[in-house]
């Protein structure tokens, strides 16, 4: 479904992203993980064109994406929940999700959505009414992650999802990112939480200052020392 | 007591043009943090292109106020899309300088085009009401509701519509706003023709308050509206309009105690007042900007 090849990403000087190469089959939850500064923000925003390759192709069912604009990718159904969540403080919770659907005319349809949005997480109905800003870490959480869901995506990106949560919600995010794909949506997931990250996730790559150095099988990768050494905290016994 | 009352409905009829102007200030400030201060020169030729769509066009006067609205609504995007636009990523000062530069160059280009010599603009036959023993002109009740009535469609447009929320997504965070799909460049070009189309509507009203209009009309009541915004908290569209009635209000109580060469001074001295004690404005919050 998307199709990352030879990518190379610079800040002026600083190469970024060193030639990646990755797949995410339709269906599937794929994951990238990395410690800190190896890139992966870098490859998401790239995908959604909020910063362009220098080299490389990125493809969307097929079509290159990565010369379009981003509203074009975001129509094409690739939605991104960023990294920090970013959402719009001086908005309402409504507000917020009403944006996720800015492309989207069908009223009914976006109805719809934001329904099964406020199913999925009841906290913002509760709070549908107050400013952005004002929410919990974690509702915010929910919040970046309804906006994106309100452009109905084929394709999701999340960038750190469970970042500054406490356990528990963790734990709750994560059972929503493999609700979300059992219903369809196929997902990529950026994560430091390499752990929870490789459970959840059919295939898996790990990304090391702008280069990918291991790929295959969430699970298997799981079991390689190397990895529960270097992204597991060695502490995870398998 | 009655002078006081006089001064106040000449200060809210002089601040709502401020505002007017004020507006577009915040707006664009808001959206890509830049002070456009070509932005007093859209006001003069707003009041220009009034003044011929009544003379030459023989247009009535609110047919003149939308044609000189959306005329001075597209300038504003084109003087954006050459000027502006290229400089975006540009370190500031050079956006800067290039305000400045359109502004002398819309002086100028005026001049050439029309002369230097002020012109009449038609006025409407003048009425005065009484009002506890202060008058109140046809004049200054066309600006006051006129204004209002603006700022009514603005805030509709801003709290309401899809392009209204698209403006404040992209004021606040430009990439969060790109990752919903909306189209930056375009919304950046609607803030530019809607904060030019106010400015517009203020020339057009001054021009007929005063009964003229000239090429360097821009630059005083073009400052002043700056200073209206940053007193109101700049990127603040409500604080634009609280900072220009307060400007109003504050010059015409000058001139009412007698100070009234001291005029043009009270907004520069409201400007160094304000980046002394709240740099923010009245409405900002005292945060340090975002890099
Ligand atoms: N705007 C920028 N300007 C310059 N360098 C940048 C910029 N953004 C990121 N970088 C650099 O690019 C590299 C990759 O950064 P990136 O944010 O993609 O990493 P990451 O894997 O997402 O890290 P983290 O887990 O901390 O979020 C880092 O070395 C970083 O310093
Ligand atoms: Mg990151």
């Amino acid at each position: 479904m998307l199709k990352v090849e030879d990518l190379n990403v610079f800040y002026g000087a600083i190469h970024a992203i060193k030639g990646i190469s990755l797949e995410v089959a339709e269906g599937q939850i794929v994951t990238l993980i990395g410690a800190n500064g190896a890139g992966k923000t870098t490859t998401l925003r790239t995908i959604s064109g909020l910063n362009r390759a220098k080299s490389g192709q990125i493809s969307f069912k097929g079509k290159p994406i990565n010369t379009l604009p981003a509203q074009d990718i975001m129509a094409m159904g690739i939605s991104q929940v960023p990294e920090g969540r970013r959402v719009f403080a001086n908005m309402t919770v409504l507000e917020n999700l009403e944006l996720g659907a800015y492309l989207r005319k069908d009223k009914s349809g976006i109805k719809k959505d934001m329904d099964h949005v406020f199913e999925k997480f009841p906290r913002l109905l509760e709070r549908i009414k107050q400013q952005a800003g004002t929410l919990s870490g974690g509702e915010q959480q929910m919040l970046a992650m309804g906006r994106a869901l309100m452009s109905r995506p084929k394709l999701l990106l999340l960038d750190e999802p469970s970042m500054g949560l406490a356990p528990l919600l963790v734990q709750g995010i994560f059972s929503i990112i493999k609700e979300l794909n059992q219903e369809g949506t196929t997902i990529l997931l950026v994560e430091q939480n390499a752990h929870m990250a490789l459970s959840i996730a059919h295939q898996a790559y790990v990304l090391e200052t702008g280069k990918i150095v291991l790929s295959g099988d969430a699970k298997e990768l799981a079991s390689r020392p190397e990895i529960s050494e270097a992204y597991l905290g060695g502490a995870v016994g398998h | 007591m009655a002078e006081f009352l006089q001064q106040l409905i000449n200060g809210i009829s002089l601040g709502s043009v401020y505002a007017l102007i004020a507006l577009g200030y915040t707006m664009v400030y808001g959206i890509i943090r830049l002070i456009n201060f070509a932005h007093g020169e859209v006001y003069m030729l707003g009041a220009i292109f009034g003044y011929y769509a009544i003379t030459t066009l023989k247009l009535p006067f609110f047919a003149a106020l939308a044609l000189a609205m959306v005329l001075c609504a597209g300038l504003g995007v084109i003087m954006e899309r050459i000027a502006y636009k290229p400089l975006r990523n540009a370190p500031r000062v050079a956006a800067l300088m290039t305000a400045v530069g359109l502004s002398l160059f819309f002086q100028n280009f005026t001049i050439y085009s029309i002369g230097a010599s002020p012109k009449a603009f038609p006025k409407m036959q003048q009425i005065n009401w009484s009002f506890m023993g202060a008058t109140v002109s046809n004049g200054q009740v066309l600006i006051l509701f006129t204004a209002i009535a603006l700022m009514i469609i603005l805030h509709f447009i801003v709290q309401k519509t899809k392009m209204g929320k698209a403006m404040r997504a992209v004021s606040f965070d430009q990439d969060a706003a790109k990752l919903m799909g909306i189209n930056v460049d375009n919304t950046i070009s609607f803030t530019f023709a809607i904060g030019s189309a106010l400015a517009a509507a203020g020339g057009v009203l001054v021009g007929q308050y005063y009964g003229v209009v000239q090429p360097l009309m821009g630059t005083l009541p073009g400052l002043k509206a700056f200073v209206a915004a940053v007193l109101g908290g700049i990127g603040i569209i409500p604080g634009a309009m609280i900072g220009g009635l307060i400007l109003g209000v504050a010059e015409s109580t000058i001139s009412a105690i007698g100070y009234s060469t001291f005029r043009d001074a009270v907004a520069f001295a409201i400007l160094i007042g304000i980046l002394i004690l709240k740099p923010a404005g009245i409405l900002g919050k005292n945060v340090r900007e975002k890099v």
